[in-house]
């Protein structure tokens, strides 16, 4: 590689003293710039990882590592880096300006300095003209943007971030979203940034870690996570996704064909060192499906089924489909093409044909 | 909106008829409340009106003068008397709010054996009663002092000193319980917040803890304050001779019969402890 990474964790656990395993040896490597998110569900062990980076926890094995210095038991004032705190944690008795020159002032950087610096850190989030207000006069919008600005005037190396919009609105969550990820290109700075909200990962990462249990699960690329998960709780924690047990009957070229409850073959994405024979678990996203009539052209490959319940959620309708002698499967059509080919809206009771592309299977190995 | 509008006027007959129909629990209640500030303000207020009652006869309202006042005011022994009770006062209740503070921290931060127990010892003074408290200092003093004559030769004698001590023993509990009121909703991440940006244990404590606590600590104080120019019991048990408080003089000058000065002294006292409790409870209300 050459560069140093920003934040490395090697092998790093955490066991807190009633013996719960929160971390369970977690390595990791974040590079210099990246978005980087911890996506898991509560109490996976994402938050604990991040205060043990920013140094409020010491991991009860492992190392940390930033910008290639063993942190070992460094306290948190002397890390380079800065946390933006789940409910804020802006300083009460202080104005808006006196909670972003926080940082400046611990270090004795000179006066006039730090009113440039205030100015340009409130500029960059948009709050020039609240300096004097106090963080109970302002919005929780604004607050976390006050908390940005704290974080982001001492130029950290890393800036970490629990959960930060957890706390607002779904409107505003969403705008909060691009313009974080925008002022994280502008400044350059490499984010951590904790999450439960899969979406939120998926909008904003570079790269994304799913933790579950205090494992790190899966690290890859959005578009990696979502379309080649790695086992079965990332493919169903990340989006939706329909599981078929199986076992490989035939391998030719691209395509597998899996039989499912020793009956029903579909086909499946061929993977390295998969063998006939083999017991998979295949996992297919619900929007990857199609839906035909029955009794067309071209049924090879296709699954028939019935359909047992129809819901309509505005943008896309989700069809319930019992497969023949199996198992129900969730299918999500966009209402744009939501046609069956005669141009009918498919209802309750009908029966269809389902088909894939053998690529958008995933195999999960059991 | 419309319904309330057009029901208004008929209700309102009916509300003022109702005002006016004695119920026997309104007149429990209300009556129990008159009593009680009765029983608890009148001797106050009585005290207040005849120490500006221009006789020397408790019991007949002669005029109005604030001769008394005066006349305190060029009393050299109550001088001297308010001026040991300030210096004991101040002295005591600086004491007695540092120790208080770094007690409540130190229960409300740290995990130690025998927490609970310490905990319990330490509110002791405030349940326990005063004569008790008074007789186990001044015997806790003469033996102490005894001990020291003894050892080292040295001779220590019951005064300012002895009063100061005893009044921050017994003070200084007050203030640990106000301030970890205070504490039981601090939120803590504020001090991670600021070790996050830099700032060592110290400046952690020196710019978020302590400015964050000062309502409570400041409420401490003044109720440190109040208790101690206000205290008999502790005070005439260990004040040995000489050292007289305002509280002993007063007592002193009923012995030999309740003056006109004596009420407006109080009535001083009296004001001064108003006004701190007031001011306590102003800050214990600022968040």
């Amino acid at each position: 590689m050459g560069r140093v990474a920003d934040v490395e964790l090697r092998n790093v656990s955490k066991v807190f003293d009633n013996a719960v395993v929160a971390v369970d040896g977690v390595s990791l490597e974040i590079e210099p710039g990246e978005f980087f998110s911890l996506l898991g569900p509560s109490g996976c062990g994402k938050t604990t990882t991040l205060r043990m980076i920013a140094g409020f926890e010491m991991p009860t094995s492992g190392e940390i590592y930033i910008e290639g210095r063993p942190m070992g038991e460094t306290p948190p004032f002397r890390r380079n880096v800065n946390t933006v705190f789940q409910n804020y944690a802006l300083f009460p008795h202080m104005t808006v300006a006196d909670n972003v020159a926080f940082g400046l002032r611990m270090k004795r950087v000179p006066r006039d300095e730090i009113t440039r610096r205030v100015r340009e850190a409130l500029q960059l989030v948009r709050l020039v003209g609240f300096e004097d207000r106090y963080p109970r006069q302002l919005s929780g919008g604004q607050q976390q943007r006050v908390a940005l600005a704290r974080a982001l005037i001492n130029r950290p190396r890393v800036l970490l971030l629990d959960e930060p919009l957890g706390a607002l609105d779904l409107k505003l969550r969403k705008e909060m979203q691009l313009e974080l990820k925008h002022l994280q290109m502008t400044v350059g700075i490499t984010f951590i940034y904790v999450t439960h909200d899969q979406e939120e990962a998926l909008t904003m990462s570079d790269r994304i870690a799913v933790m579950n249990a205090g494992r790190v699960l899966q690290v890859g690329t959005p578009l990696e996570i979502y379309e080649r998960p790695s086992n079965r709780f990332v493919a169903d924690f990340i989006g939706e996704s329909n599981f078929l047990d199986g076992r490989v009957v035939e391998l030719n070229g691209q395509r597998a064909t899996v039989l499912v409850d020793d009956r029903l073959p579909v086909p499946a994405r061929v993977q390295d060192g998969l063998a006939v024979g083999e017991q998979v678990t295949i996992a297919i996203r619900p929007e990857k499906i199609r839906l035909h009539p029955t009794g067309g052209e071209g049924a090879e490959g296709c699954v028939p089924g019935r359909v047992e319940e129809v819901v309509y959620i505005g943008t896309d309708t989700y069809y319930l489909v019992r497969l023949t002698d199996c198992c129900t499967i969730r299918v999500r059509v966009q209402n744009s093409q939501n046609r069956l080919d005669s141009g009918e809206m498919v209802g309750e009771g009908t029966e269809v044909l389902l088909s894939w592309l053998p690529e958008t299977a995933m195999v999960l190995k059991a | 909106m419309s319904t309330t509008a057009t029901t208004a006027p008929r209700t309102a007959p009916l509300a003022t008829r109702r005002r006016w129909r004695l119920k026997p629990g309104w007149l429990v209640l209300n009556s129990n409340v008159l009593l009680t500030f009765l029983f608890l303000y009148a001797p106050i207020v009585i005290l207040v009106i005849f120490s500006f009652n221009a006789s020397r006869q408790q019991a007949v309202w002669v005029g109005f003068t604030v001769e008394w006042y005066e006349q305190m005011m060029r009393d050299e022994r109550v001088i001297a008397a308010a001026k040991n009770s300030l210096i004991i006062a101040l002295v005591s209740t600086a004491v007695s709010t540092v120790i208080g503070t770094l007690t409540a921290l130190a229960l409300d931060r740290f995990r130690f054996r025998a927490k609970t127990a310490f905990e319990g010892a330490m509110y002791l003074p405030i349940i326990v009663p005063e004569i008790v408290m008074a007789i186990s200092l001044l015997v806790f003093f003469n033996t102490t002092f005894n001990l020291l004559d003894r050892w080292l030769g040295l001779t220590l004698k019951f005064g300012l000193g002895t009063i100061t001590i005893a009044h921050i023993a017994f003070s200084f509990p007050f203030v640990a319980v106000v301030v970890r009121a205070r504490l039981a909703d601090f939120d803590r991440t504020l001090e991670q917040a600021a070790q996050d940006l830099g700032a060592n244990e110290w400046q952690t404590f020196r710019y978020v803890t302590l400015p964050l606590l000062m309502p409570g600590i400041l409420a401490g104080a003044l109720l440190a304050f109040t208790l101690s120019i206000d205290d008999f019991v502790i005070t005439f048990f260990n004040a040995g001779i000489g050292a007289t408080t305002l509280p002993l003089e007063i007592y002193g000058r009923i012995r030999r019969g309740i003056t006109p000065e004596v009420n407006a002294l109080s009535a001083v006292l009296l004001l001064a402890s108003i006004a701190l409790v007031l001011g306590s409870a102003l800050l214990q209300r600022r968040r």
